[in-house]
């Protein structure tokens, strides 16, 4: 009986998402730094912006291509849990190479390399299956594959 | 080398112990353990002193002393999470599930520890506690699921004398929930993060899980502690000292 409650609930979880997600359809733009094909546009931001949140705003540029052109781009600055975030990205050979975090950046307009003293370092890459040779896994433990590919997709849709 | 599966707390209990010689009664004795955890913590467990104190049955001077050390370890780490571990959930009832999973693992692998072992995992539904080496030489290895498909491991780490714990959207219906717009942030689909034991590992996971984008920065700043995001897009965010908890192939 548990485990179908489980699945009743998190069913009515997933509803209610989609329901949400229909009545703000603001939200489907992530906050901060640099989702796949939203965030790293091919124009250059102005780095001399000051803070704002990006929250409620739609991707200035996007490229359906998903292949973006080399160079240096600075991020607009988004409100995060420790402050305002700024990231640039570097794109070498169409891809994402680097992402360096720009430490107040309407302070004195450089871009400083971060070290974890300040705003971190993070880096990002795409997610790439790994041949299965383990002693276990980690992972939230799955309730229903099919569920969690579904969510998946119609959140990446949303994006 | 012994490997064990158990059910308990409504999930899959894994214990290996990579050791000559393993009395299977210490092993049993970890089961007898959780068990004891379940009816005392669980909160879809009517009788468990935790459904007893959220009926208001309880007087605070009739909790149990483990029920007292749960919750005050719920309050400390609330506090070092800026509030963003909280274990009172919109309904006003108090759940510390995110915090007695891992707790509960690392009471599990002190057991062992107490009786000599050296070289074990102790895992209950994902969440592990890494002591010593899995042979001579060869570190424990442990994937980490990808969240979009469960079949797909996307990382390799290798692992000693470490804890694991991967925060999840998509399982254990809302449990983590955002405390302070009270809405699950979707963007995180699963957050992994590695500490000095998995009860650290644990409740930081759910914690910085709970800040959403902003979680791998809490996360970077916390000595000792390691992370890998991977975001509803489908790409992965990893923080600064990641990569050396990865599996170095020969090929690579």
């Amino acid at each position: 009986m548990r485990k179908y409650s489980q699945i009743t609930f998190i069913l009515a979880v997933f509803f209610a998402l989609v329901w949400w997600r229909d009545r703000h359809p603001e939200a489907a733009n992530p906050i901060v730094g640099l989702p796949a094909n939203s965030a790293v546009s091919n124009q250059p931001v102005p780095t001399s912006s000051s803070p704002t949140s990006i929250v409620t705003s739609p991707p200035a540029v996007t490229t359906p291509t998903g292949r973006y052109k080399n160079g240096r781009y600075t991020g607009i600055s988004a409100d995060a849990f420790y402050g305002n975030v700024q990231v640039e990205v570097v794109i070498t050979g169409g891809k994402i190479t680097d992402v360096i975090f720009l430490d107040h950046p309407s302070d004195n307009g450089t871009s400083d390399r971060i070290n974890s003293q300040a705003m971190p370092l993070l880096k990002e890459e795409a997610i790439q299956a790994q041949s299965a040779n383990v002693d276990g896994v980690t992972g939230a433990s799955a309730t229903s594959g099919a569920f969690i590919q579904s969510l998946g997709s119609a959140l990446s849709q949303a994006i | 080398m012994v490997r064990r599966r158990f059910e308990t707390m409504g999930m899959t209990g894994i214990i290996q112990v990579a050791e000559q010689s393993v009395r299977q009664s210490d092993v049993a004795a970890i089961f007898r353990l959780w068990q004891t955890i379940d009816q005392r913590f669980s909160p879809f467990k009517k009788t468990s002193e935790l459904s007893q104190l959220n009926r208001g049955e309880l007087k605070p001077e009739q909790l149990s002393e483990a029920l007292k050390t749960v919750l005050a370890l719920c309050e400390q780490t609330q506090t070092e999470t800026d509030g963003f571990f909280n274990i009172t959930r919109p309904d006003g009832q108090i759940d510390p599930s995110g915090l007695v999973k891992g707790w509960a693992i690392w009471q599990g692998a002190k057991l062992l520890q107490t009786k000599g072992y050296r070289n074990f995992t102790v895992e209950i539904a994902g969440d592990i506690q890494v002591s010593g080496v899995a042979q001579p030489g060869r570190t424990w290895r442990y994937g980490i699921r990808n969240p979009f498909n469960p079949s797909e491991i996307i990382k390799t780490l290798a692992l000693t004398n470490a804890g694991v714990a991967t925060s999840g959207n998509y399982v254990q219906g809302a449990h983590i929930y955002d405390p302070v717009s009270g809405q699950n942030l979707e963007n995180v689909a699963s957050l992994t993060v590695i500490g000095p034991n998995v009860y650290e590992a644990d409740r930081m996971a759910t914690a910085a899980f709970a800040m959403g984008e902003g979680g791998l920065a809490f996360i970077e700043k916390l000595p000792g502690f390691e992370a890998y995001a991977v975001l509803a897009s489908g790409r992965a965010r990893l923080t600064s000292g990641f990569d050396r908890l990865v599996l170095q192939t020969s090929t690579a």
